[in-house]
C-alpha cells in the first residue's frame, strides 16, 4: 500500500466517525490549547517585567546604601552597624568618572501637595535635571529643573495631578505648597502610566536639595548612574565601587546593581517559569494521548471482521499497522492544530483585554505543542495498530 | 495448480483435539470448478482458508502453480494472496462505511495501483457486474444480491486465478442465488479456478467435480 494512499483511506476512515474523532480531536486540541495558552501568558509576563525595566533607561547602573549581600563578607554589618549615608556628595565624586554620561541622584518619599483647595498625598522625586534622560520620561509642557535651579523652589507635575489641581491646564507658572512649602510649577510630566510599581502620572519632582531638606535627611535613596557605552558597565561598575570604598574609609557600604545583571535574572526566572508551566500543560496531551490509545483501541475491536478482510484481500501486516497508525497521526495531527488556532484565539483575547501584556505564544512552544501532540499520538496508537496488525485472519473474518 | 500433500489442521479446544482437516492430499488443476459440500463442522471452510493461504496447516505440504507455499513468511503469503486469490465470502464482508465503488477498488488501493487507472478499473467492474447505478451507495443501502456481486467484483478485480468462495449463496434467497451461481460461473467461463463450498445440493451439483468431506476427511471426488 502506498504511503499516499494508507493516508487517504485512514483519513476517511476518521472521518467516518465524526463523533469519535470530534472528542479525541477536542481532546488534544485543548491539550495543545493550554501549551500554547500558558506558554504565552508566560512569555508575556517575562516580556512585560523586561520591558518594565528596560523602560527605566538602559546603560544603567544604581547604587544603593547598605550592603544587601551576606554578612560573611562584610564584619561591620554582623555587629549591627549601620551603613553609612550615600551623599550628594559621592554622587558628585561619581560623575566625574570619564565613562559616566550622567548621573541623577535622587531622594524618594510622600508628602502633602496642597493647592486650588485641593489636598492629596503624593509620592515625591528629589532628584536634578538627569533624572528626565535616565529615566526616559518626557516633558509635556513647561520646563524641568534646569540645570544650576537646584536651589530655586520649582516643581514638576505627573500629569493626573497637574490634571486633579489645575482642570483648567494652566498649571505652569501656578504657585502650589508641598509640606508647608511653597513651589511654583515649572513643567508638567507627559503622561506614561505605571512603570515598576508606581505611577508616574502622580509623582511630583522637586530638586534634590529641597527634597532632602523636605525629609530632613543627608542619605540619598539611590544613585541612577549611565555609562557612555552598555561595554563600559561592568569597569565603571568596579570603579564606583573602589571610589566609594575608598570615600567611605575603606568600608564596601553600598550595594551597586546592574540592570543588565536584574534583567538576566527576571529573564532567567520567568524562561524557567514558562518553561514549568508549558510541561504542567503538557501533561494534558498526554492524557490526550491515553484517550487516543483507548480509542484506537475500540476502533481494533469493532473493526476486527474489517481488519480480517483487508488481510483476506492481501494486506501485509504492516499494511495494517500503518492504517491504524495513520489514524492516530490524523486525530493527533488535526488536534494539534485545532490547539494552535484555538491558543493563538486565546492568547489574542488574553492581549485584548491586558493590552501591557505582550501574551504572543512563542514560536517555540508551537511547535513543541505539534510536536508532543503528534508522538503521544502515535505512541498511543503503536500498541492498537501492533495488536490489529497481529489478529489472526480467519479468526477476525469470523468476527472473533 | 493446486497440490496439497498430507495436509492436518486441528484444533484445540481443552484437552481435546479436533482435526479440522487430517491428513488431505487434493490436487486442482488450474481453470477447474469445483464444490464442496459436506455437513456442518467437516472442515470445509478450514480447507478453502488452507487453499487461500488465510490459515496454516499443522502438516503437509502446499504447493501453488508449482511453488511450495507452505512455510512462506506472512508477508509473503499476503502477496500471494493478493495476486492469486480472491474471496468471497457467505456474510460479503464489505466495508459499511465505504460505497460499492470504494469498497471494490480496496485490492488496487492495497496493490499500489495509481489513482488513474483504479478508477477506470472501477468502473469497468462495475459496469460488468451491472452496479454502475449503485457505485455511490454504502452496503447498507444495497440488497444481498447487490451486495455478493460487489463482493465478487472485489475479489475478482485483480484477476485473481482462484475465486474461493465459502457458501457466497448462505444468505441469499434461492433465485437471488442462482443468480450469483451464474455469475461465478462466467468468471469460471474466462479461465479462471472456482472453488465454492456450498450447502446447496442442487447450486452444488453444477460444478464439474464435486468434493464431499465429512470429519476433516474428503470422501468422494467425483467428476
Ligand atoms: N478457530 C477454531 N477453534 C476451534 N475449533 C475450530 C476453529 N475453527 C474451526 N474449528 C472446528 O473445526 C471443525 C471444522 O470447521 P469448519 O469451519 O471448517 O467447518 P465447516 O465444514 O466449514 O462447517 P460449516 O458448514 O458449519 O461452515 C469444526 O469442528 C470446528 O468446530
Ligand atoms: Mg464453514
Amino acid at each position: 500500500m502506498k504511503l499516499r494512499d494508507t493516508l487517504q483511506f485512514s483519513f476517511k476512515t476518521v472521518t467516518s466517525y465524526p463523533i469519535r474523532s470530534f472528542l479525541i480531536i477536542l481532546a488534544m486540541a485543548l491539550g495543545v490549547t493550554a501549551v500554547v495558552v500558558l506558554t504565552a501568558l508566560g512569555d508575556g509576563a517575562r516580556r512585560y517585567v523586561i520591558h518594565q525595566f528596560s523602560s527605566i533607561g538602559t546603560n544603567l547602573i544604581i547604587v544603593l546604601p547598605g550592603r544587601a549581600e551576606t554578612a560573611g563578607s562584610f564584619p561591620g554589618a554582623a555587629m549591627g552597624q549601620t551603613p553609612r549615608d550615600l551623599t550628594l556628595e559621592d554622587a558628585r565624586w561619581i560623575g566625574q568618572l570619564p565613562q559616566v554620561r550622567r548621573y541623577a541622584p535622587l531622594n524618594v518619599g510622600s508628602a502633602e501637595l496642597a493647592g486650588a483647595s485641593r489636598l492629596r498625598e503624593v509620592t515625591v522625586l528629589g532628584g536634578t535635571a538627569n533624572i528626565l534622560p535616565i529615566r526616559h520620561m518626557e516633558l509635556a509642557q513647561g520646563s524641568f529643573l534646569a540645570h544650576g535651579s537646584q536651589h530655586s523652589a520649582q516643581i514638576v507635575l505627573g500629569a493626573k495631578l497637574a490634571e486633579e489641581f489645575f482642570p483648567d491646564g494652566n498649571a505652569v507658572g501656578q504657585r502650589i505648597r508641598l509640606a508647608d512649602r511653597r513651589f511654583i510649577v515649572s513643567g508638567i510630566l507627559a503622561s506614561q502610566g505605571e512603570t515598576m510599581g508606581y505611577n508616574s502620572d502622580e509623582i511630583v519632582i522637586i530638586p534634590i536639595n529641597h527634597a532632602q531638606a523636605l525629609f530632613d535627611t543627608t542619605s540619598l535613596f539611590r544613585i541612577l548612574i549611565e555609562v557612555r557605552n552598555r561595554s563600559d558597565i561592568l569597569s565603571v561598575k568596579e570603579a564606583v565601587r573602589q571610589a566609594l570604598i575608598q570615600r567611605h574609609d575603606g568600608e564596601e557600604d553600598v550595594t551597586i546593581i546592574t540592570q543588565d545583571a536584574v534583567l538576566a535574572t527576571f529573564d532567567r526566572i520567568l524562561r524557567a517559569l514558562t518553561l514549568g508551566v508549558a510541561g504542567i500543560a503538557a501533561i494534558s496531551l498526554a492524557v490526550a494521548g491515553i484517550l487516543v490509545m483507548n480509542v484506537m483501541l475500540v476502533a481494533v475491536s469493532q473493526r476486527t471482521s474489517e481488519i480480517g478482510l483487508l488481510k483476506a484481500l492481501g494486506a501485509p501486516a504492516s499494511d495494517i499497522r500503518r492504517l491504524f497508525l495513520a489514524e492516530a497521526a490524523w486525530l493527533s495531527l488535526t488536534g494539534a492544530i485545532f490547539g494552535l488556532i484555538l491558543g493563538y484565539l486565546g492568547s489574542l483575547l488574553i492581549r485584548l483585554a491586558y493590552p501591557q501584556l505582550p501574551a504572543w505564544p512563542p514560536v517555540w512552544a508551537s511547535l513543541a505543542g505539534i510536536m508532543v501532540a503528534l508522538t503521544t499520538g502515535i505512541i498511543a496508537g503503536l500498541l492498537p495498530a501492533a495488536r490489529a496488525a497481529r489478529l489472526d485472519p480467519v479468526k477476525a473474518l469470523s468476527g472473533k | 495448480m493446486i497440490q496439497l500433500s498430507a495436509i492436518t489442521r486441528a484444533f484445540h479446544m481443552g484437552d481435546q483435539e479436533i482435526r479440522a482437516l487430517d491428513h488431505i492430499d487434493l490436487e486442482i488443476v488450474s481453470g477447474e470448478y469445483v464444490s464442496i459440500m459436506g455437513p456442518s463442522g467437516s472442515g470445509k471452510s478450514t480447507l478453502l482458508n488452507v487453499i487461500g493461504l488465510l490459515d496454516r496447516p499443522d502438516s503437509g505440504r502446499y504447493q501453488l502453480d508449482g511453488k511450495d507455499v507452505t512455510d512462506l513468511t506472512e508477508t509473503e503469503q499476503a502477496r500471494v494472496r493478493r495476486e492469486k486469490i480472491g474471496f468471497v465470502f457467505q456474510s460479503f464482508h464489505l466495508v459499511p462505511r465505504l460505497t460499492a465503488a470504494e469498497n471494490i477498488e480496496l485490492p488496487l488501493i492495497l496493490t499500489g495501483i495509481p489513482p488513474a487507472e483504479r478508477k477506470t478499473r472501477v468502473e469497468q467492474a462495475l459496469a460488468a457486474f451491472n452496479l454502475s447505478e449503485r457505485a455511490r451507495h454504502r452496503p447498507a443501502e444495497l440488497s444481498g444480491g447487490q451486495r455478493q456481486r460487489v463482493a465478487i467484483a472485489r475479489a475478482t478485480i485483480l484477476r485473481p486465478t482462484a475465486l474461493l468462495a465459502d457458501e457466497p449463496t448462505g444468505n441469499l434467497d434461492h433465485r437471488i442465488g442462482s443468480e450469483v451461481m451464474a455469475l461465478l460461473e462466467d468468471l469460471h467461463h474466462t479461465g479462471t479456478t472456482l472453488i465454492v463450498v456450498t450447502h446447496d445440493r442442487e447450486l452444488g451439483l453444477r460444478a464439474h467435480r464435486r468434493i464431499a468431506m465429512r470429519d476433516g476427511h474428503i470422501v468422494a471426488d467425483e467428476q
